[in-house]
C-alpha cells in the first residue's frame, strides 16, 4: 500500500514538474506547480510530517501559488516567445541533467548505505506539538529572526508595488 | 511491499531538484523562472524531511517550515520586482530585461 502510495504520487510529482518546464504558458506552469505541491504534501504526510503536510498545502499551495496566479492574471502574461537558445544549452543541457540526477543517485545508494524502510504511522514526529515545542525553545532566536525577515519582505512588496516608482 | 526505501524519497528529491534547474536556465519567463525556484526549494524541503525521518528527530522538520516561510517573503519581493518591471518595461521575456548588461 505504502509503495502504491509512494509510486503514484511521485510519478505525478515529477510528470507535473515535467510539464512546469515543458509549458509555454505561464499559466500552465503554475497550475503544474500546484499538482507538485499537492503530491508532495502527501509524501511529507507518508513520511510522518504532518504539520510541514498542512503548512505544505496551505502556505504553498494556497499563499504563494495564489499570489503567483494574481501576478499571472493582472500582468496578462502570454505564450513566452522563443528565443535564440546558446548552443551550449542545447547540445550539453540535456546531458548534464541526467548526469546530474545519477551522480546523485549514485551518491545516494552508495554513500548511504543503511538508509530506513518508510513505514506510513510508523514514527509520526511532525505533530504541531512536538514543532512547537522545539519551534519555541530550542529554536526560539531563529523564529523570531524570521519574524523581522517577513516584516521587512512585507514593506519591500509595498514599497516596490507602489505606483510611483518609475 | 508495504515499505518504501528512503532513498526513493531522496531519489525523487534530486529528480525535483534537477527538472527546476533546467527550468531556471531553459525557460525565458520572468515568472516561470521564479516558478522553478519554488520547485527547487520544495525539492530541498523534501529531502529534509526525509532525512528528518531517517534520524526520527523534528529538526529537519523545523528547517523545512523555515525554508518555506522564507520562500513565501520571497515570493512576495520577487513577484512585487516583476510587477515593477513590467510597469516599467512593458515585457517578461528576461532576454529584453538586460540594462544592467555591460
Amino acid at each position: 500500500m505504502d509503495t502504491i502510495l509512494f509510486i503514484v504520487f511521485a510519478t505525478v510529482a515529477v510528470v507535473c514538474a515535467f510539464n512546469l518546464v515543458l509549458q509555454k504558458h505561464p499559466i500552465s506552469s503554475a497550475l503544474s506547480l500546484i499538482g507538485v505541491m499537492g503530491s508532495l504534501a502527501v509524501l511529507y504526510l507518508m513520511l510522518g510530517a504532518e504539520f510541514i503536510a498542512m503548512a505544505q498545502m496551505i502556505v504553498y499551495g494556497g499563499a504563494v501559488m495564489v499570489l503567483f496566479v494574481f501576478v499571472i492574471m493582472l500582468l496578462n502574461a502570454g505564450t513566452e516567445k522563443p528565443s535564440g537558445k546558446s548552443w551550449f544549452a542545447q547540445i550539453a543541457g540535456l546531458p548534464l541533467l541526467l548526469a546530474f540526477v545519477a551522480v546523485m543517485g549514485f551518491a545516494i545508494r552508495a554513500g548511504l548505505p543503511g538508509l530506513r524502510n518508510v513505514e506510513f504511522g510508523s514514527w509520526i514526529g511532525g505533530t504541531a506539538e512536538r514543532i512547537g515545542q522545539l519551534l519555541f525553545t530550542h529554536y526560539l532566536l531563529p523564529f523570531e529572526v524570521i519574524s523581522i525577515l517577513i516584516l521587512i519582505a512585507i514593506l519591500g512588496a509595498v514599497v516596490l508595488a507602489r505606483r510611483e516608482i518609475d | 511491499m508495504a515499505h518504501v526505501p528512503l532513498s526513493w524519497y531522496l531519489i525523487l528529491s534530486a529528480v525535483l531538484f534537477a527538472l527546476g534547474a533546467a527550468g531556471f536556465i531553459y525557460r525565458k519567463s520572468v515568472i516561470t523562472v521564479f516558478m522553478s525556484i519554488e520547485l527547487m526549494l520544495n525539492a530541498v524541503n523534501l529531502s529534509f524531511v526525509a532525512f528528518s525521518y531517517e534520524m526520527h528527530r523534528v529538526d529537519g522538520h523545523i528547517y523545512s517550515f523555515f525554508v518555506m516561510v522564507v520562500a513565501a517573503a520571497e515570493a512576495a519581493v520577487g513577484l512585487a520586482i516583476i510587477l515593477t518591471i513590467f510597469k516599467n518595461r512593458g515585457t517578461l521575456q528576461i532576454d529584453e530585461i538586460d540594462s544592467m548588461k555591460l
